[in-house]
């Protein structure tokens, strides 16, 4: 067993079946601690003489990020508290670039000589990868910042939040649950504060600090005389808020077949509903099989953007850097240069963005010291740019970086990573009804459910938590054992209406895989409800013996 | 310093141990030595080494746990780690589910460690980088690759005088062909403790013939078909079946072990009766760790005999709760095969697909354990006994145990890493028939 492997399964226990994928992330530490702060001049004192070192050993580019985070979650199921975890994970990574190869290296021990040391080892790693380099790293400038901070606009740190709060937040969603007929309910909030300072050679001085909240939920309903179960999952999306997340306002609630989420989460009340919801599942109609037009929400949609859109447009796939892993793109260079290749219907506009407050991706700064904005990637259908960092710029025939560089860890070495990916909303004002009514025969879906996609972006197939089947421009009903299949340039030219912007809303992810060793990182992806036409739906019931 | 030996361990543990004010403690400590590269487009992309240990302690008062963490071992640095894990236990809400450490177990003999994956050096991975990119470009093919090596250890020791100790090695490899005019690609992967089993150019081989191979794929029509799945290619189908063989979710009637009108499927036979799955942690081509992370021992022991499940997992709580002995998870999983080679196979099929490996997998059912995904990096059409072209890659949706229900042949058993989860399988090549073919991908 790898050491990886044992520290997870010991750490976890028996949530780890219900969330793979989750590793114990740091040391554990108190509460109190955790509120600390590192102060600014001690992290500036330390960065430069790791930048000093590098430069005195022959670098000729360094950057040095000193990261403290710190994460906690509540695990609950039923009626008690399955495991509360707080850590923190500190330390700081240099990279250096000499003889034309990077270098990488990292500690956790603070003090002068520690950093000294890492930075001659950035730097000799760096020159032994040099013997097998076949071109030599061309960085887009970066105009240095000197001494800037950013601070996520929260209002609430959700760590400064008593732990009996939240269990006792989560403990009531449970109570809701089970008294509204759930069987069971794991019910668990995920909490994330990243403190990251960056200095470089360029002369920026950078430190900041990220929030980040999930509150989530699994029900399970039984019916036992059947042997049948059916499950629904929060409705919520990890957002790059704090506590205030999860304070209900009537004003972020969309109000129809079931309610809806903006900037604010109503956790009790979509349990409730789940648990009447779940049991609905068991008795609904199974889908017939064949061509409907889709209505989805974006509590779904952003994963078919995350997958069809995100992934197919980051550079370092394009290029082959993950083609032992996550795999290449369908977007090769040569559609981007001919300026006319059609992604999607000319409605369809996709942008890349790392500045909407409350999302996942939102920073002042990467983790290459480049300001982050806003672009388009999708524009009226046809693939106009990409997902860049500094050493990819040229590629692009920028004269700068886009800003996507990330490291999950100041231990992990950074690189390219999916911004924030939307969809942008329709021009006319039109409403999710607006849309539903237009539909002759079709399938409201609502919530993420399985997701799968080639490794080149081509081939998908998505299923939901909710499934509702309208006829004549209504709902008629629920559904079940609904999936579909389809191609992203078919589907996203499939593309037949999208909500106005009253109807945006962000969805996302704590945990998208890259790279090898693997890093995780956090996105969201926006859009109004948007209509499919056509897309093929199969039905996924099988009977086992 | 992260490597420690036998009695090094015991000595920092006891240590601990000795520390402790609590209703009682278990410590463990991990150390693990590192190493990697990753190349891409024929150059090496990065390369690195990592050497640390952790000492976790767990202290309790009554059913009232916390737990701390530290990477520092002078007296005062264990001393307080085991301090601050008291505290959090005193802050902690009651877990009715805690269960009091155990006593000293008795432990098979461990063949987890091989000297020369420990004696890994940087130069070496760079050569073995520096191989297959260089057979890569022989052929016109372009090559990512990944490796990585690790040494580890692993320590516990309990306030009931429980300890256990073992050292274990592991390298992975896997590396991905593409033509250079992107129309073939193969890959290939290799897993073992012991490095000297590892050839990195006939893995690389492997990958080129296949990306070479597969150029100028045909499409056919998808449905179902007979399939001849490389042990690759099942791993992560099997690995999610044994993940979901756990007792609990299937008394409760959340999991295809669950039974209508309540129980679970265990003694049921619900495969052919050709399957047999067991694990064994001294199986000399994948060995295990004679302990699991909370102490129990680890034996040999059927998990599905003639298509018969006969054995489920369950926790120490759990089986307390069922009055039944615990059943731990298993370390590696093993699937008896049969005599056949892949030749065979081949020769033997009429009609039928050899699947390279499956992509991007995840759940549509858990009921029914319904997973979909793609092939990837080498599928090839067969016909009338031979490999007639290759064919463009489809999408499936199927579940594992309607698989082994559809089963023609058994062929030769090959050692896979299922990608995490910390069990290491030895499977069979598997014929297959009425596999299900959704839709079909352009992906190359």
């Amino acid at each position: 067993m790898k050491r990886r492997d044992f520290i997870y399964l010991a750490g976890l226990g028996a949530t780890a079946s219900i969330l793979p994928g989750i590793p114990l992330i740091g040391s554990p530490i108190s509460v109190e601690r955790s509120l600390e702060r590192v102060d600014v001049s001690t992290k500036k004192k330390l960065a430069d003489v790791g930048l000093n070192a590098a430069r005195a050993k022959g670098a000729t580019y360094t950057d040095v990020r000193i990261g403290r985070y710190l994460n906690q979650y509540i695990i609950t199921r039923e009626d008690r508290v399955e495991n509360i975890v707080n850590t923190e994970s500190y330390g700081m990574g240099i990279r250096v670039i000499a003889n034309g190869s990077w270098g990488f290296a990292a500690t956790d021990k603070m003090d002068n000589d520690s950093v000294s040391k890492t930075a001659e080892l950035a730097v000799a790693i760096a020159k032994e990868n040099s013997r097998l380099l076949t071109e030599p790293v061309r960085l887009a400038p970066q105009k240095g910042h000197g001494e800037v901070s950013w601070r996520a606009p929260i209002e609430k740190n959700a760590f400064e939040i008593p732990i009996k709060e939240k269990v006792d937040l989560l403990l009531s969603v449970n109570d809701a649950a089970m008294k509204g007929g759930a069987d069971f309910i794991n019910s668990y909030l995920f909490m994330v504060n990243e403190q990251k300072y960056f200095a470089s050679t360029d002369g920026s001085y950078i430190d900041q600090d990220i929030h980040r909240i999930w509150p989530t939920f699994f029900i399970t309903k039984i019916d036992s005389a059947s042997g049948k179960f059916e499950t629904r999952n929060a409705l919520s999306a990890p957002m790059g808020l704090g506590y205030e997340y999860l304070e209900a306002r009537p004003q972020d609630k969309i109000k129809g077949i079931t309610t809806l989420y903006k900037d604010r989460y109503d956790m009790l009340e979509d349990a409730k509903a789940a648990a009447a919801q779940s049991a609905e599942k068991l008795t609904a109609k199974s889908v017939e099989p064949g061509k409907y037009d889709l209505i989805l929400d974006p509590s779904h949609l952003w994963l078919t953007i995350h997958e069809s859109t995100g992934h197919p447009t980051e550079l370092d796939r394009v290029l082959g850097y993950e083609a032992n892993f996550a795999g290449t793109s369908f977007l090769t260079l040569d559609k981007w240069e001919s300026k006319k290749f059609n992604y999607g219907n000319n409605i369809v506009n996709i942008f890349a963005d790392k500045t909407q407050p409350g999302s996942l991706g939102a920073a002042g700064y990467d983790d290459e010291g480049v300001k982050c904005g806003r672009w388009d990637v999708i524009k009226g259908g046809l693939l106009v740019n990409y997902q860049a960092i500094r050493d990819q710029a040229h590629i692009l025939g920028l004269n700068e970086s886009q800003g996507c560089c990330y490291a999950d860890n100041w231990s992990s070495v950074q690189f390219q990573r999916m911004p924030n990916i939307s969809l942008m909303p329709g021009k006319e004002k039109k409403s999710i009804d607006d849309l539903i009514k237009g539909v002759e025969k079709g399938i409201y879906i609502i919530g993420d459910g399985s997701f799968s996609i080639d490794q080149q972006r081509y081939n998908f197939q998505f299923g939901g938590q909710l499934y509702y089947e309208i006829k004549n421009g209504k709902i008629a009903g629920m559904l079940k054992d609904v999936a579909y299949q389809s191609n992203t340039q078919e589907f996203w030219n499939s593309c037949a209406g999208i909500a106005d912007e009253s109807d945006y809303r962000l969805g996302g992810s704590f945990f998208d895989g890259k790279g090898q060793p693997m890093q995780t990182s956090s996105v969201s992806h926006g859009s109004s409800t948007a209509r499919f036409n056509g897309v093929n739906v199969i039905n996924t019931a099988r009977k086992l013996g | 310093m992260s490597l420690y030996s036998k009695e090094e361990a015991r000595q920092i543990l006891e240590k601990v141990v000795k520390f402790s004010k609590a209703d009682g403690c278990e410590v463990i400590l991990t150390g693990a030595a590192i190493g990697n590269i990753r190349y891409a487009r024929n150059s090496v992309s990065t390369a690195g080494e990592n050497n640390d240990a952790t000492l976790i302690v767990q202290s309790y008062f009554g059913k009232k746990s916390g737990t701390a963490t530290i990477n520092e071992f002078d007296d005062a640095s264990l001393e307080k780690v085991v301090r601050m894990s008291e505290e959090l236990a005193t802050l902690a809400p009651e877990n009715p589910e805690f269960m009091e450490p155990l006593p000293q177990q008795t432990y098979g003999e461990s063949t987890t460690y091989a000297e020369a994956t420990s004696k890994i050096t940087p130069d070496f991975r760079a050569n073995a980088a520096a191989n297959s990119i260089k057979l890569a470009r022989n052929k016109g093919v372009t090559a990512a690759g990944f490796l990585v090596d690790e040494t580890s250890v692993a320590a516990m020791m309990n306030s009931k005088g429980l300890f256990a100790y073992n050292q274990s090695t592991n390298v992975t490899y896997t590396a991905t062909m593409r033509t250079d005019d992107g129309t073939g690609s193969g890959w290939v992967t290799r897993d073992f403790n012991d490095v000297t089993k590892l050839d990195i150019g006939e893995a690389s081989l492997v990958a080129i013939d296949k990306a070479l191979h597969s150029r100028n794929a045909k499409a056919i029509e998808p449905g179902k078909y007979t399939v001849i799945l490389e042990p690759a290619a099942s791993a992560e189908l099997l690995r999610n079946m044994l993940f979901n063989m756990n007792a609990r979710p299937a008394d409760e009637g959340r999991s295809f072990l669950s039974k209508k009108g309540g129980g679970t499927k265990l003694g049921e036979k619900i495969y052919d009766e050709r399957i047999n799955f067991y694990t064994d942690p001294t199986h000399s081509e994948v060995p295990a760790a004679p302990w699991t992370p909370d102490g129990q021992a680890r034996k040999k022991m059927d998990i599905i005999r003639n298509g018969v499940v006969k054995n489920i997992f369950y926790d120490r709580y759990w089986a307390s709760k069922k009055h039944v002995e615990s059943v731990p998870f298993p370390g590696n999983a093993i699937m008896d095969g049969g005599s056949a080679s892949l030749d065979d196979m081949i020769r033997d099929t009429k009609k039928g697909i050899l699947v390279t490996r499956f992509w991007y997998i995840r759940t549509v059912d858990p009921q029914t354990l319904l997973y979909t995904g793609l092939t990837r990096d080498g599928t090839f059409y067969i016909e009338n006994g031979k490999i007639k072209h290759p064919i463009k890659n489809f999408r499936f949706n199927e579940s594992p145990v309607i698989m082994l229900n559809n089963l023609e042949t058994l062929g030769k058993q090959v050692r896979v890493s299922a990608g995490g989860g910390g069990v290491n399988f030895f499977l069979p090549y598997m014929k297959i028939r009425d596999f299900t073919f959704t839709s079909l991908s352009d992906a190359i």
